[in-house]
């Protein structure tokens, strides 16, 4: 297992994600229960617990998972969570990070024409606010 | 059956943009039933897209311009006598009540909040925080399930409903119509118009993938199954929601499905509304199950409710 060394770049990146969400990701205890709600994280490379412990130290190696990309905000992570923490709020100021820079996580160009046009619209409404800058 | 003047609702009715294109036969068979239950849906005039998902990020009001410029329509219509102090906005789309409902709590909850997105709105009038955002379901049941159930002219004997809520019905705790972990409304609806609901299935409130199925369909085929199946195993003959993306994810997703697994048997979902409507005796051509993708006429016909 590697040593972590904590800078303040870590420190940095820790407060901006607090900041855009709101959220007091410290006082994440890593009870594990949004781990155990999430009807998502079988697709996930880490856990939301874990995207919570990275967020916490501020490891920014949590944003190259795709954890904060699968999290569809359905809250029933928060709905459970001991500490009232809003996870979907934790992943959206990840997601707000990245796409601030103008990265997008989907191609639109990548969307089927006939798919798009059976698609209802708040479906690419939503996957445009989610996943386009 | 006669309806007393008293007993009218003229209510401002907010449609969203899905169920003015794929989910027509959700805001049809609604509109149809709401009138026979003596409520009339009024469209706001010139309203726009609430956004579809509610903004998740502290730091940007600009997404909450929309839905508030939408509340600004309703205090409008109450000005003007379109509705008689009646500020009640009615949602069917479970994703437009949620975001609607998210960031009419913000703005009431934060002054200056509110002052931003009035400022920045100056052509509009201001928005004075008198709209509250409400749902179908919570309508119905402020009116009495037992009044409903008097209502029914066509009971659906039995038909055995399983109660999708889904997500953005009961989460946020703050914005959900019922118990977030142990809601019982949807249940109580099928009761009143003759349904049996499917108890204890565990996926009634387990997300569908949302708008993944743009970008990432194979995660919602995975999850639509597993809530389909989970329904059938507890005894299930179709599944209602009120969310036109769960709609468009279980029912028409059961292509992808199909085409997967050619053991699989199809399950009808129904818009709740469809099955309202059925009850209270509409016109087929108002429920318009032709725009259902799984057909439903097996299901209705073999139970004796085809009409």
């Amino acid at each position: 297992m590697k040593k972590i060394v904590l800078t303040r770049h870590n420190t940095d990146f820790q407060k901006e994600v607090e900041k855009i969400s709101g959220e007091k990701i410290t006082s994440c205890d890593q009870c594990g229960v949004c781990s155990g709600s999430c009807p998502l994280s079988d697709e996930m490379e880490i856990t939301p617990s874990t995207m919570m412990k990275m967020s916490q130290l501020g490891l920014f190696e949590v944003m190259e998972t795709n954890a904060m990309w699968i999290c569809a905000s359905c809250y029933s992570c928060m709905a459970r969570c001991p500490r009232g923490l809003d996870l979907s709020k934790v992943a959206e100021a990840m997601r707000q990070i990245s796409l601030r820079k103008a990265v997008d996580s989907m191609d639109l160009n990548g969307i089927d024409k006939k798919e798009a046009a059976r698609l209802p619209s708040i479906a690419l409404v939503g996957a445009f606010r989610k996943l386009t800058g | 059956m006669a309806e007393t003047e008293d007993s009218k609702i003229k209510i401002p009715y907010f449609p969203g943009c899905t169920l003015k294109t794929t989910a027509k036969n959700f805001e049809s068979s609604a509109v149809k039933s709401a009138e026979k239950l003596g409520v009339e849906m009024v469209e706001l005039p010139k309203w726009n897209c609430c956004g579809t998902v509610s903004s998740l990020a502290s730091d940007d009001l600009m997404k909450h311009l929309a839905p508030v410029r939408d509340f600004i329509r309703v205090e409008e219509m109450n000005e003007e006598g379109v509705v008689d102090n009646e500020y009640r906005m009615l949602t069917l789309c479970s994703m437009c009540f949620n975001t609607l409902k998210q960031t009419n709590a913000r703005v009431k909850a934060s002054p200056e909040d509110l002052e931003s997105v009035n400022n920045f709105m100056y052509l509009e009038k201001d928005y004075q925080g008198k709209v509250e955002v409400t749902h179908l379901f919570e309508l119905l049941d402020e009116m009495g399930f037992d009044a409903l159930q008097d209502k029914v002219t066509h009971s659906l004997k039995g038909l055995k409903v399983a109660p999708y809520y889904g997500c953005l019905l009961l989460r946020p705790k703050s914005v959900g119509i019922d118990n977030a972990e142990n809601p019982s409304i949807i249940e109580r609806f099928i009761t009143a118009i003759g349904g049996n609901p499917v108890e204890n299935w565990e996926a009634r409130s387990r997300c569908c993938g949302s708008y993944h199925t743009v970008e990432n369909k194979a995660i919602v085929v995975k999850l639509a199954k597993g809530i389909i199946e989970n329904a059938r195993s507890a005894g299930a003959e179709c599944i209602i929601t009120s969310c036109p993306l769960c709609a468009f994810n279980l029912d028409s997703r059961q292509e992808e499905i199909i085409r997967e697994d050619s053991e699989y048997r199809p399950m009808p979902v129904f818009y709740f509304t469809q099955l309202l409507g059925l009850a209270l005796g509409l016109d087929k051509k108002d429920l318009r199950f032709e725009d259902n993708f799984i057909d439903p006429e097996p299901l209705l016909v073999q139970k004796g409710l085809n009409i």
